[in-house]
């Protein structure tokens, strides 16, 4: 599927600019890390990428072979579970693939052993701790076998016990060949997840470079307030 | 006063004894309303979750009209099925007016309404909260709306139980089409205004009696499912 | 979880068919349009279950007021009437919609008052002198006012007494639009006088102050009878059963039943079928 192209796309709601005629292509490798202040509008920026949202101009394309939605999945900043049992959620998600009866009650289960959540297999997903459905919603969002993984600030609401069982998994799930594309406004969780940052100010792309590079030389100014930790002037 | 309390004195041995036409009245009325509210919920469960998760033209038109409809007086609904029913109007050669058959339709058609009304609003409201995470994974608007009845079941429980005791409390539409036939359409609603207007008060009484107990525990029932299970599905 | 939902549905299914079969009831029944005076007074319930004893028939009584029983038998929803308005009744079979009337039994209206009795007319013999008492004195009168028998009674009386009650009706009429029960519960509470047929007054249980204060005039007088619906206007007539309900009613047998219905050891109907211009 990838590369995914973003070419001149902007995305407005009454008449307020959140995209900024931002061009880019998204390739097979390295860690995406798209990074900003918060309202930089980073969240929408995923949702374009995902789907869920088109651009009110530009076009977004998908360059690469291979089908659809199926083959891409995004975990949230706060996740959504249904109204059952921790496994059953991960099956849900391998219904809606296709994935036959049998085989979705194997694949849930390995994937959710992977997680370190086997002991609440059966146990109703929505009384969970917040770590805890946020590992599961990795887990379901895995056990789809993803080209790419699309994340939203997704340790923004947890401790750092948490946060850290997050980055191990997204390290696992990387190492399984997912391309992983999240956001975050954490610069240390950028430096440790990312192998390329995407700097976004007020809807515009303003700056692209590998992790180190960013850090350490920084081409653009807002990109170098952010760094130092100020806020950025409007 | 000595009248009341000796009406209510009789009334109770009344049913302490199981009187038999207590008991048939009692049998009735509930067969007739359960039937009823199942018919409404097969038809207004599907419904709110349509409405609520679809995307058409003139929802919002029908939502109010849903709300609307709401507050059918019963006696309308009831005239309105007379009409349909009786040998000189379009459906007669059926020929269930003054059948339990009849009061099932006009009940059917006075509960619907709130139940679809009602359980748009649950759903839409559920629909808030998932929109996102079910599109992602890839669920249609009718793979959604199923999922979303399912995940608000509890609510949906405790509508129907709503349903079922403005059933059962009605009078205006049963005794219309019914015609409050003595062992064939009388239940407790009608028997009540019947005794009433005969001046017979522990019967009627102890039919009171009877109804508000069955509304009490109806509502007690749907107040503990909502709470047990809040605790326990989350 | 797929097995799980596989037996709610299956539950659902079992729990849908057991309610909804017995509402397909058996045919083996009549409906027969009759008057709240029949029906509240207790009749009925006397008389049908040996009616259904000898012939395995059930009859289902719908209970409205003369006319609107009339009316319900017009749109073909009855299989026979069984009311008290002769004129109305004759009305009915001119109009094609009854075959034949036969008259079945009789019992009579009485005039309900206040004991403290303002318009003065306890004991009298004439309900035309009391009815004029009752205008002029301004009590309080309740009238049905829903084209039952008993109404269309109480409106023939008010004519032939000379009052055009539509014309000179005041604040002290109290049109209720109500069935018999109704209305003497109106007349209890406010302590007013009403015309009401004897059989629902006896088994009427909220008398407060009220008692019989006019009786045995003979214009009061309450002739019942019954029609089988015209099967040729309304093809569905259960022409056999009904017909069959009607010889009975005016049989000995049936005449017997009626007579046989007391309440407190008083006759509530008087059986008369067969009667010369009954």
């Amino acid at each position: 599927m990838l590369p995914l192209v973003f070419d001149r796309v902007s995305f407005a709601v009454n008449g307020k600019t959140i995209i900024d005629r931002v061009s880019m292509d998204i390739t097979e490798g390295p860690r995406t890390v798209i990074l900003g202040p918060n309202g930089a509008g980073k969240s929408v920026l995923m949702r374009l990428c995902h789907g869920l949202l088109a651009p009110t101009s530009g076009a977004i394309t998908w360059r690469g072979a291979g089908s659809g939605r199926q083959r891409q999945a995004m975990v949230f900043q706060r996740p959504v579970m249904l109204r059952r049992s921790a496994l059953a959620n991960i099956a849900y998600g391998l219904k809606l693939s296709g994935v036959s009866r049998r085989e979705r009650g194997l694949r849930a289960r390995d994937v959710l052993e992977a997680v370190g959540l086997s002991g609440i297999a059966d146990r109703p997903a929505r009384v969970l701790s917040g770590g805890e459905q946020q590992r599961l919603a990795l887990a379901r969002a895995w056990a789809l076998g993803p080209e790419v993984l699309f994340l939203d600030e997704p340790t923004a609401n947890l401790d750092p016990g948490a946060t850290r069982d997050i980055e191990t998994l997204i390290g696992q799930i990387r190492a399984g060949g997912t391309k992983i594309v999240m956001t975050t406004h954490n610069l240390g969780q950028a430096r440790r997840l990312g192998d390329e940052i995407l700097f976004l100010h007020q809807g515009r792309l303003v700056e692209r470079a590998p992790v180190d590079r960013f850090f350490t030389n920084p081409a653009s100014a807002e990109a170098e307030t952010f760094i130092r930790g100020e806020l950025p002037w409007n | 006063m000595s009248e009341i309390i000796a009406a209510v004195a009789e009334a109770s041995q009344m049913i302490a004894r199981f009187d038999a036409a207590v008991v048939d009245i009692v049998l009735l009325s509930l067969r007739v309303s359960l039937t009823a509210v199942l018919f409404a919920s097969l038809i207004g469960l599907p419904l709110g979750a349509v409405i609520a998760v679809g995307r058409f033209a003139g929802r919002r038109a029908s939502i109010v009209l849903l709300n609307a409809l709401m507050g059918l007086p019963p006696v309308v609904v009831g005239l309105f099925v007379y009409l349909m029913l009786s040998r000189a109007g379009p459906l007669g050669h059926f020929g269930i007016l003054f059948t339990p058959a009849a009061m099932i339709v006009a009940q059917t058609i006075l509960i619907a309404p709130i139940v679809a009304a009602l359980s748009r609003q649950v759903i839409e409201d559920a629909w808030l909260e998932y929109r996102e995470q079910l599109r992602s994974l890839g669920a249609g608007p009718a793979r959604s709306a199923l999922t979303l009845l399912w995940d608000t079941r509890f609510s949906l429980v405790t509508i129907v139980l709503a349903g079922f005791g403005r059933a059962a409390a009605e009078v205006g539409a049963v005794i219309i089409v019914g015609g409050n036939i003595d062992g064939v359409t009388r239940v407790m609603t009608t028997a009540i205004a019947l005794e009433t207007s005969k001046g017979d008060l522990p019967l009627a009484l102890g039919l009171g009696i009877i109804l508000i107990t069955l509304v009490l525990t109806l509502n007690a029932a749907a107040y503990w499912v909502k709470e047990a299970t809040q605790r326990r599905y989350g | 979880m797929e097995l799980k939902r596989r037996k709610l549905l299956g539950i659902a299914l079992g729990a849908l068919t057991l309610v909804a079969t017995p509402v397909a009831r058996a045919q083996n029944f009549i409906t027969v349009a009759s008057t709240t005076s029949t029906e509240q007074s207790g009749l009925f319930k006397h008389i049908l279950p040996v009616f259904r004893k000898k012939t395995g028939i059930e009859v289902r009584v719908v209970a409205l007021g003369t006319g609107q029983a009339l009316d319900m038998a017009r749109r073909g929803d009855a299989d026979v009437v069984f009311v008290h308005a002769r004129s109305a009744e004759e009305k009915f079979i001119a109009e094609g919609y009854g075959v034949k009337r036969l008259p079945v039994m009789y019992n009579d209206f009485v005039l309900i008052g206040p004991k403290a009795d303002p318009a003065k007319v306890a004991g009298g013999k004439d309900i035309l002198e009391a009815l004029r008492k009752v205008k002029s004195a301004s009590a309080p009168f309740v009238s049905r006012g829903d084209r039952s028998g008993t109404h269309m009674a109480e409106l023939a009386l008010w004519k032939q007494s000379g009052i055009d009650i539509a014309a000179d009706k005041g604040p002290w009429y109290r049109d209720t639009g109500q069935g018999m029960g109704p209305a003497l519960n109106t007349a209890s509470s406010m302590n007013g006088y009403i015309l009401a047929d004897r059989g629902t007054w006896i088994s009427f249980r909220n008398r407060g102050d009220l008692a019989i204060l006019v009786e045995g005039d003979k214009r009061l007088f309450n002739q019942y009878g019954v029609i089988l619906v015209n099967p040729e206007r309304h093809k569905h007539v259960k022409r056999g059963m009904g017909q069959a309900f009607i010889d009975w009613v005016v049989s000995p047998e049936g005449q017997r039943a009626i007579a046989g219905f007391k309440i407190g050891g008083e006759q509530l109907f008087f059986p008369n079928a067969g009667q010369e211009g009954a």
